[in-house]
């Protein structure tokens, strides 16, 4: 695990390029790169926008409003946020158990979203590059390209994403933004109209999402060790597993394994995630590092997402994706995968079960119940944890005597890979950036890395391909000396 | 005023011409309005099934006259419909584009007064001030929000009160007062710094006589007054406003007592 380039030693007598803000992620990030007079990468770092206002914000505020509050978060994954407050504040309302309809409700609510999001991230953020190759002309590696030379692609992108949005909005009441989970339960089920208008195309769905894994694979084939050795890092990889180790993104116990597959912890409860995980600060970056805290700040961080999910878990409960399941760990020859680019991979795995899992419940009577809430005796303490789409999110509240929130830490899925991403961005900075003159598309490089994680930079969204890039590279006392302007428009010029 | 009292009110509102000639009428938009003597406008439009946008106004209660949202325009001057005695033969203009645009600017500045977050409101879909904004067209804030400092007492068992949302109609004020007899709630200081205070020795409503059964704590036309412990159980689409207008709706509050809306 290699931190080698995270500070380097004598950082005034270095260039230092800039890559701001990543594009076709979602948010603001920001990369530098320290070179030296040889073109030697010395220093590569992400910062990110870390979300403590946030936790700020809802001190103070009721707990029942926690839901619907902290969703606005993020435009892009607003209901992980909304579904794991709600986990946290039915901890909080003393809801051991949901009603089977409830649960299941939250659960499609939870499938049609993580399908959603990952259509939009590979079909529209990344099949550029994954089609295209990383250094195709900028002009033509965009959606817009995508659409152009593969519309079939395209168009399937766009419907995948679209019936996830109306999964979502049949169980939240609204595409974004809804307020379908509720302390203790859920505040609507669906109608048999409503089951029969998504029964009608699940079918297609599912095909679709048959036809990603299989685009996903023969683009992987065509490059094999390229894919598997590019942004390569071997890490620890921590998810929740089901209590019988079934892949399970709604809910189950944490487990944790190193690089070789070996286990760190196992079936941890999560509401006492903060013996397991400690958050590391660096004086460079106000994002937060968490790490295991058996394995130390130095090598204890993990990756979490699709990656982390598909590795970690024993089987996967519907019959395509675990076949799939299957087809990926041979790729590790019996160690975890740990290229950065199977992400991917697994993430269209996750796909197609998002779609089988949709059918089942929609199948399934409960989907129609009418017992919505279940509360106990509250409680103090609230603690969620789900697996977003891009990893796992862990939401702790507490609230005094009159149900007011006294203190909140969020620990957001792109936070998790903090560690990760940067050691990612360095493995492509020293293997492929380091001695050359950097430009475009090896810039691009780095970003590809950065993407393969699906970071959810700050809660803000951006029109896609419209996010202008500027690579500035500063000499020692900080004088520019180089820029590369990529407009809006994709054109490109040098403006020094 | 429940749906299908305006509807009924509507109906009978219709102007019968035998009877028409005895009775006093004025004219809300070019209609006839009959009306009785110490009838306000607004009580005479209610009850002949029209709507004027109000706020503060609550039939049960006197008239308060202090969001002004219900302002008409009588013979060219520019009263409040709740306060103003309906006059005989005067023209009431209830819905020129000039009307609309003050409403609009009122209802503006009470958004940017408080701190009305909609998306994470509760009271979403099911709030009078939102739904009479909704109906006379207010598109954004327009004025730069105060974003006041206020807070959130949730120290009753049953009740909280978010004052970020408080629009300062007094209606708790007249119900604990008028129909409680209770007196919990009051409106301290000047304009600018006008607030509602609770009267209890530490000032919280937990210490007050206050109880979820009283009439105050179903009036509020805002998110201000709120049971405690649940919120959004309404989904979108099935919350009070969300199929029609607040003109065929009517108040929350006289949804209140039934449901929680
Ligand atoms: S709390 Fe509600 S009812 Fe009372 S004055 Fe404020 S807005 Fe009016
Ligand atoms: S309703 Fe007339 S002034 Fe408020």
């Amino acid at each position: 695990m290699s931190t080698d380039l995270e500070t380097a030693s004598n950082p005034e007598n270095l260039e230092r390029i800039v890559i701001e803000p990543v594009t076709r992620v979602e948010g603001h990030g920001k990369v530098t790169l320290l070179q030296d007079k040889n073109k030697h990468i010395r220093q590569a770092r992400l910062h990110i926008v870390e979300f403590r206002g946030f936790e700020k914000f809802i001190q103070g505020r009721p707990y029942w409003e926690l839901p619907v509050l902290v969703q606005r978060l993020c435009g892009i994954c607003p209901v992980s946020h909304h579904l794991v407050a709600a986990k946290a504040t039915d901890m909080l309302v003393g809801a051991r158990q949901l009603t089977p309809t409830a649960e299941k409700i939250r659960r499609l609510m939870h499938f049609g979203q993580t399908l959603q999001s990952h259509a939009l991230h590979f079909f529209h953020l990344c099949s550029p590059d994954l089609l295209f190759g990383f250094d195709d002309e900028v002009r033509h590696r965009n959606i817009v390209g995508v659409i152009e030379d593969h519309p079939e692609i395209a168009k399937q992108g766009v419907l995948l994403r679209k019936y996830g949005q109306e999964v979502i909005r049949l169980t939240a009441g609204k595409r974004i933004h809804g307020t379908g989970a509720i302390p203790g339960g859920v505040n609507k089920s669906l109608s048999h109209e409503e089951v029969d208008y998504l029964m009608k195309d699940i079918d297609q769905i599912i095909a679709w999402s048959i036809d990603a894994v299989a685009l996903i694979k023969r683009i992987f084939s065509e490059h094999y060790d390229y894919h598997m050795a590019f942004a390569t890092i071997d890490s620890n990889m921590l998810s929740l597993v089901g209590s019988d180790g079934a892949f399970d993104i709604y809910h189950g116990d944490l487990r944790a394994r190193d690089k070789n597959g070996n286990t760190i912890f196992d079936h941890a409860d999560y509401t006492k995630y903060n013996e397991y995980i400690k958050e590391g600060v660096k004086n460079w970056s106000y994002m937060k590092f968490p790490f295991i805290d058996a394995i130390g700040a130095e090598n204890g961080w993990y990756r979490v997402g699709p990656l982390a999910r598909i590795n970690n878990c024993d089987f996967i409960g519907t019959p395509l994706a675990e076949k799939e399941r299957i087809e990926f760990m041979a790729a590790g020859n019996g160690k975890p995968v740990q290229s950065a680019l199977a992400y991917h991979w697994a993430r269209l795995i996750e796909l197609l079960h998002c779609a089988e899992s949709i059918k089942d419940l929609l199948q399934d009577a409960d989907i129609s119940g009418s017992e919505l809430i279940n509360k106990g005796e509250m409680q103090n303490t609230g603690i969620g944890v789900i697996e977003a789409p891009r990893g796992t999110l862990f939401h702790h509240y507490e609230i005094d005597k009159d149900g007011i929130v006294t203190r909140a830490n969020l620990i957001v899925s792109t936070t998790n890979n903090n560690q990760a991403m940067n050691e990612s961005i360095r493995q492509v900075a020293s293997q492929y950036l380091d001695g050359n003159q950097l430009t475009e598309p090896l810039l691009n490089q780095i970003v590809v890395a950065i993407r393969a994680y699906d970071p959810c930079l700050s809660c803000a969204t951006h029109a896609m391909g419209k996010m202008p890039l500027e690579i500035c590279l500063v000499d020692e006392d900080d004088k520019l000396v180089d820029r590369l302007e990529k407009r809006a428009t994709g054109s490109i010029t040098r403006t020094i | 005023m429940p749906a299908h009292i305006l509807e009924q009110n509507r109906e009978q509102g219709t102007m019968n011409p035998v009877t028409m000639k005895d009775k006093k009428t004025f004219k809300l938009d070019g209609k006839a309005i009959e009306f009785e003597d110490g009838d306000t406008i607004m009580d005479a439009a209610l009850r002949a099934g029209e709507y004027i946008p109000h706020l503060c106004h609550n039939p049960e209660f006197t008239p308060h006259g202090s969001c002004r949202v219900c302002i008409v325009n009588v013979d060219c001057k520019q009263v409040s419909a709740c306060t103003q005695p309906a006059i005989e033969n005067s023209e009431v203009d209830n819905s020129s584009d000039e009307i609309m645009a003050n409403r609009r600017a009122l209802l503006q500045m009470l958004f940017v007064e408080g701190n009305h977050i909609c998306p994470g409101c509760e009271k979403s879909g099911a709030c009078q001030l939102q739904a009479v904004a909704y109906y006379c067209n207010m598109l954004s804030s327009h004025f730069t929000h105060f974003f006041p400092q206020r807070s959130v007492d949730a120290s009753h068992p049953d009740t909280a009160i978010d004052f970020n949302r408080c629009i300062l109609c007094e209606l708790c004020v007249r119900a604990s007062r008028d129909v409680d007899h209770k007196n919990i709630f009051a409106i301290d200081g000047r304009g600018i710094n006008s607030h509602l205070v609770i009267n209890s020795s530490s000032g919280k409503l937990g210490d007050s006589a206050f109880t979820a059964s009283d009439k105050a704590a179903h009036v509020c036309p805002v998110g201000a007054i709120l049971p405690k412990h649940k919120g959004y159980e309404k989904p979108i689409g099935e919350r009070l406003y969300d199929k029609q207008p607040v003109s065929i709706v009517g108040d929350v509050a006289a949804y209140e007592q039934d449901e929680d809306c």
